[in-house]
């Protein structure tokens, strides 16, 4: 398969993946640092090279609303945004879920306000973890493109029809040079196919209602509905990541094994931390200290059995969250880890780190830090609440 | 009888519903006051059919015909808008 190697930032492409798409309809908003996806996108619209409607909005809740319209009068339909742009989509994020309209997101990851801060953390798509979307995080520019293309086929899929956000870490990817291989777009246009069809409201031979007042007696069910094509979707994820290897030699699961299967004392992270801590694994390794990465790609759905199948036989897990739960207790990737965990009967001792907020930046040493850690609880006993890195005290 | 509820699994996906489904609700239920047309008063400008919210306004070989009391919710605009004062509202319980 002829795969060509290029030089490119996350936002160029995630915007370079939009173009081999080529979507009927892209409605956006700029923010920092998602901008450029939707700059560099509205710049092929202005070129002739897509054959996209480019709608620019006033707003970002405009820019899902607008998403919403199109995608419901069976466009297919993509946008980009970022932290303030996602919060401010936020009652849009589930009608676009439970009218089941599969619309496709680049989000760019970064810290929530206030204090106002414009790099990179996770709270944003973690506050949607429960919105009814497929969340995709990526560890670097590779993946970013792999997962946005895959993306496409997931949400359409007749089972899923259910709307997909594909993140990146805001700067350190969005912003970053990093050598990735695409696909021509011939094949990209072969891989995400003429869209499975949908009942849409521009039919004039069977004309439709979407999102009709729903009370007591039948909004439990189509909700239902909405919590069944998010079960379906985890076959789904994997058959099209199947068919995706056969194209490009790339194959992705729910989440990556960095030297995991042997490992006594483990961490499990989100994002582009994940190429750090694998240095520092290696490293620790060749020491002959037995630790391993465990990287979480697809966060909804949640696979709690595989993880559980994955992580049981470890003896220490720190799992580190780039977003605070401000629950008092933990982050959110921790409460899930926990919840994967529970019916096992090794019930390995978890610990839990917040690191990053804002962009803090993350080094080898922080790593270090956290086996040095792990390797106390595992001879100590574990503390209760989330331990913060990074921060000064 | 009692309704037949559909369960999750039966239920259309994706909260779709066949279109026209608004002319199964007989909303003229709700009304309180209703309008009353006054033939003598009217010129037939057919600016309550335009201004109708409801379609409630009936007509035939482009006049007034009558209201559709089946659908009409009583909200007066029909009265407001009537240039001629050819439409009046009336308490339903008189």
């Amino acid at each position: 398969m002829p795969l060509l190697k290029v030089a490119k930032t996350g936002n160029e492409i995630f915007a370079e993946a939009m173009r081999q798409i080529n979507p009927d309809v892209v409605a956006a908003y700029p923010i920092t640092p998602a901008t450029e996806i939707v700059q560099i996108f509205s710049q092929f619209v202005a070129d002739g090279l897509v054959d996209t409607e480019y709608i620019a909005v006033e707003s970002e809740h405009s820019a899902m609303s607008a998403c919403i319209g199109s995608c419901a009068a069976g466009a297919r339909t993509m946008t980009g945004t970022s932290a303030q742009g996602l919060a401010l989509m936020w009652e849009m994020l589930y009608i676009a879920a439970g009218l089941r309209l599969p619309i496709v997101m680049a989000v760019v990851n970064r810290a929530l306000s206030a204090p106002i801060n414009i790099h990179c953390d996770h709270s944003d798509t973690m506050g949607a973890r429960d919105s009814g979307w497929i969340q995709i995080y990526s560890e670097n520019v590779q993946e970013a493109y792999d997962n946005l293309i895959q993306a496409m086929r997931i949400a359409e899929h007749p089972d899923v029809k259910l709307p997909v956000m594909v993140t990146t870490d805001g700067f350190i990817l969005s912003h970053c040079l990093e050598v990735a291989e695409i696909l021509d777009d011939t094949e990209v246009q072969k891989f995400v196919g003429t869209p499975p069809k949908r009942r849409t409201v521009l039919d004039f031979e069977q004309p439709i209602t979407i999102g009709a007042l729903d009370l007591q007696d039948y909004y439990f069910e189509h909700r239902r509905q909405v919590a069944q094509a998010m079960n379906n979707s985890g076959k789904v994820i994997n058959e099209i990541a199947e068919k995706y290897a056969e194209l490009t030699g790339r194959k992705y699961d729910f989440f990556e094994k960095y030297r995991l299967d042997d490992a006594e004392y483990a961490i499990v992270l989100i994002g582009s931390t994940a190429g750090t801590a694998k240095e520092v694994i290696d490293r620790l390794r060749s020491q002959g200290k037995k630790v391993g990465l465990l990287k979480v790609r697809v966060f909804r759905p949640f696979d709690y059995l595989k993880m559980r199948q994955a992580l049981e036989n470890i003896k220490v897990i720190g799992v580190m969250d780039r977003a605070d739960g401000l629950n008092s207790f933990c982050g959110p990737l921790y409460s899930e880890i926990c919840t994967a965990l529970y019916e096992s009967e090794k019930k390995p001792i978890l610990t839990n780190y917040i690191y990053g907020l804002g962009g803090r930046e993350v080094k080898e040493e922080d790593i270090d830090l956290i086996f040095e850690d792990l390797f106390k609880v595992g001879r100590e006993g574990k503390t209760v609440n989330a331990k913060y890195i990074g921060v000064r005290e | 009888m009692e309704e037949k509820k559909l369960s999750w699994k039966e239920l259309p996906e994706c909260d779709v519903l066949e279109a026209g489904t608004s002319k199964n609700f007989k909303t003229g239920n709700w009304r309180s006051v209703k309008p009353v047309h006054i033939p003598e008063k009217c010129i037939n400008c057919l600016i309550c059919w335009v201004y109708c919210p409801d379609s409630a306004i009936k007509t035939k070989d482009g006049k007034f015909l009558e209201f559709d009391y089946d659908y009409c919710k009583g909200c007066g605009i029909c009265a407001y808008e009537c240039p001629k004062d050819a439409i009046v509202m009336e308490p339903e319980k008189k």
